[in-house]
């Protein structure tokens, strides 16, 4: 069974004389204990709304509806009353949030907001606390962490800020953790020495990650399954490999299309998705997606597209899938046919599965830069 | 933090020159002078200058300044026109009771205004929220003078719970050793003393405290909104901290940072202002006093209340400085 089972979760926002937002519209996806889930999607699809649905942390607003289960470990967390959620937040399932600065409370020492976490679920106090607090903070690749205990978030760099946030996030060995792009407000060399902080802790404790993020590369480098969202719903789900070498659904092909890489020839152009995330179709009345689709048909206009379910476990949600490899149509393998691992694959052959797995890292910035001392 | 202390008595030291500098130029340019206000109308031109020589007056400026200046070291601020006693003198005399009325007014605004505010802004549209910003609408609106009036008439005249005047009453001779009745009191062990000026204290303590009430219920209310908003207090949420906790170590210290600027600047204005509030209770301030004093032109006690209120300005401001390094690590003092 899995740890967390997401179903048709739903969140509307409602307010009197304006459109009803849709922020999520029946999103379901599951992570499996030790498992790295990613939620990509473009601003604006519902990926942190979901986030913060399933820790009960949206803000209290008349009109604010959510709907669905969030099944963790047997427990719905969407049922449960605000004593229980609070027992369960920080000690059983944690987040790490996007901009670490505004993300620490900036008048109170790091190290009162690490031991309020150990205090609060493991009955931690004093010098105990400060020294699990110290460890924490060193096992998060924090130097001198006693000293730094002592200081203030705006007395930290940006990255050493996201490891403090980590390391309250991961103060109770929490089973599932959440991070809602954990790297977008850092330096890309920061962003790449976080990334495999969060892949050694996940490994290291066999804590399962969800993965919230917009950028490709975060997902090709870690993440075990990765759902696609467009519109408040999960389009496409598969495993990494699968997804990046043969994606289904025509947004995921826009999505790769759209990452920039840098063996890319000169003069090549990106490909990106036409329109944007405002182009919206209401999924009652169709694809979400159809507006800006270039597979669009007749029939995605009107009911909505059931999920598929494919082989190997992958689920789409279009009547007019990309073509499994083998059967690329022109328009697909022109342009940057080269490096596009959406069309490389074809053409690089099913029987050359090595080849195929290159190109699913090659285009893709994968985080492998280290620090320099 | 101490050498931050001691910047900031020294930078009283420019702000009390400008501000001599200043009063020095206001008494030369008074129309008619000083013999003026002493003399009257009625004056001849002979008794003129002999008061002018008297005073100094036909000496050069700047020796005039000079010994202005020496004067005002000396904590020589003249002899009261009107009372013919040393300004110093009444000061001491009066300045403690306005101290006094002060620390009420703020001690009730600060004590209802904030633990208000909060509440208003957790129960954003909810009734209590919109009783508290109609309510500190309302106390900002109503006269002072007429709320003491209505106070007065209420609480001690028809029900008779406090007293309607004075600062202590006499008949129980309690002891006078700094002038601040209540601390006497509990100095000398008088508890009776203490008790019964701190019940002088509240009818005039809480006609004083409306404005300042008013105004620190909605920059707490307004405050706390902001930062529940803010990233922090999800990531206290998110960390399944008790509610409690969650208030009180990230919410409301953060949100104390515009109230304390505001707590500065509202004790400023009333120990300069609660003349009003000591007339209707016959309450032996200095607000009364320089009311007084301004009907009868006695310069030299509007000079040493404009000086003194200067001193206590910048005395505030320096103690706001240091609450705020307290609560705020990023403008802490080195």
């Amino acid at each position: 069974m899995a740890l967390l089972q997401v179903d048709d979760l739903s969140v509307t926002f409602a307010r009197r004389g304006q459109r009803t937002v849709h922020a999520v519209d029946g999103v379901s996806f599951s992570v499996d204990a030790g498992e790295v889930v990613g939620l990509v999607g473009e601003s604006g699809c519902g990926k942190s709304v979901t986030s913060l649905a399933i820790m009960g942390l949206l803000p209290k607003q008349p009109g604010l509806r959510v709907g669905g289960k969030a099944v963790f470990d047997g427990t719905d967390l969407l049922q449960l009353d605000d004593r229980s959620r609070r027992d369960i937040r920080g000690r059983d399932v944690a987040m790490i949030f996007q901009d670490p600065l505004s993300s620490l409370n900036p008048v109170i020492p790091i190290g009162l907001q690490v031991t309020e976490v150990l205090t609060r679920h493991r009955g931690m106090r004093g010098e105990a606390a400060k020294k699990e607090a110290a460890d924490l903070l060193d096992r998060v690749g924090i130097p001198d962490p006693r000293r730094r205990l002592k200081e203030y978030p705006h007395q930290l760099s940006g990255g050493m800020r996201q490891r403090a946030l980590i390391a309250m996030s991961v103060a109770c060995q929490p089973r599932l953790l959440i991070a809602d792009e954990p790297t977008t407000a850092l330096d890309v060399t920061i962003q790449a020495q976080i990334l495999e902080l969060l892949k050694d802790l996940v490994r290291d404790s066999g804590t399962a990650l969800v993965m919230i993020t917009h950028d490709l590369g975060v997902v090709a480098g870690m993440c075990d399954t990765i759902n696609v969202l467009y519109g408040g719903r999960v389009v496409e789900t598969a495993r990494r490999r699968p997804l990046f070498r043969e994606p289904r659904h025509p947004y995921t092909v826009g999505l790769l299309g759209s990452v920039p890489c840098l063996d890319a020839g000169p003069g090549e152009r990106l490909k990106p998705i036409p329109g944007s995330v405002r182009d919206l179709l209401a999924w009652p009345d169709g694809c979400a997606f159809a507006p800006r689709c270039a597979r669009r048909i007749d029939e995605c206009v009107g009911e909505p597209p059931e999920l598929v379910l494919a082989h190997d476990g992958r689920s789409y949600r279009c009547l007019n899938p990309a073509p499994v490899p083998g059967t690329v149509p022109p328009w697909a393998t022109g342009g940057r046919a080269a490096t596009d691992p959406a069309t490389d694959a074809p053409t690089a052959g099913a029987a050359a599965p090595a080849a195929a797995d290159d190109a699913t890292a090659g285009p893709v910035p994968a985080p492998r830069e280290k620090e320099k001392p | 933090m101490f050498r931050f202390i001691v910047r900031r008595l020294l930078q009283l030291i420019p702000t009390l020159i400008g501000l001599s500098l200043l009063l020095f130029i206001w008494l030369r340019r008074l129309p008619g002078g000083p013999e003026t206000a002493i003399l009257g109308e009625r004056g001849t031109p002979e008794m003129r200058a002999a008061i002018r020589r008297n005073f100094g007056l036909d000496e050069p400026i700047l020796i005039q300044y000079g010994r202005f200046v020496r004067r005002l070291i000396k904590l020589d601020l003249g002899t009261s026109t009107s009372t013919k006693r040393p300004v110093v003198t009444e000061f001491i005399e009066r300045f403690p009771g306005t101290v006094e009325l002060t620390v009420m007014a703020m001690v009730i605004a600060i004590g209802i205004g904030i633990p208000l505010g909060y509440l208003a802004a957790r129960r954003r549209g909810r009734m209590l929220d919109h009783l508290s910003v109609g309510g500190s609408l309302i106390g900002i609106c109503i006269p002072v003078f007429f709320l003491a009036y209505v106070l007065k008439a209420i609480f001690s005249e028809n029900l008779g719970w406090f007293p309607s005047s004075g600062r202590q009453d006499p008949t129980l001779g309690a002891t006078r050793i700094t002038n601040f009745f209540v601390f006497d009191g509990l100095m000398t062990r008088e508890w009776d003393a203490a008790a019964d000026a701190l019940w002088h204290l509240v009818l005039p303590g809480l006609a004083l405290a409306s404005i300042p009430l008013a105004i620190i219920v909605r920059i707490t209310r307004a405050s706390v909104l902001e930062v529940l908003n803010e990233d922090f207090v999800r990531t206290a949420e998110a960390k399944g901290l008790t509610e409690n906790t969650v208030r009180r170590r990230h919410v409301l210290r953060n949100a104390m940072l515009p109230v304390v600027t505001s707590i500065g600047l509202l004790t400023g204005s009333l120990l300069s202002g609660a003349v009003l509030t000591e007339t209707v209770f016959a309450f032996s301030g200095i607000g009364a006093f320089v009311a007084e004093a301004i009907g009868q032109r006695d310069y030299p006690v509007l000079m040493g209340f404009i000086l003194i209120i200067a001193v206590v300005y910048v005395l505030v401001n320096l103690l706001v400085d240091l609450s705020y390094s307290v609560i705020d690590p990023r403008v802490r003092v080195r």
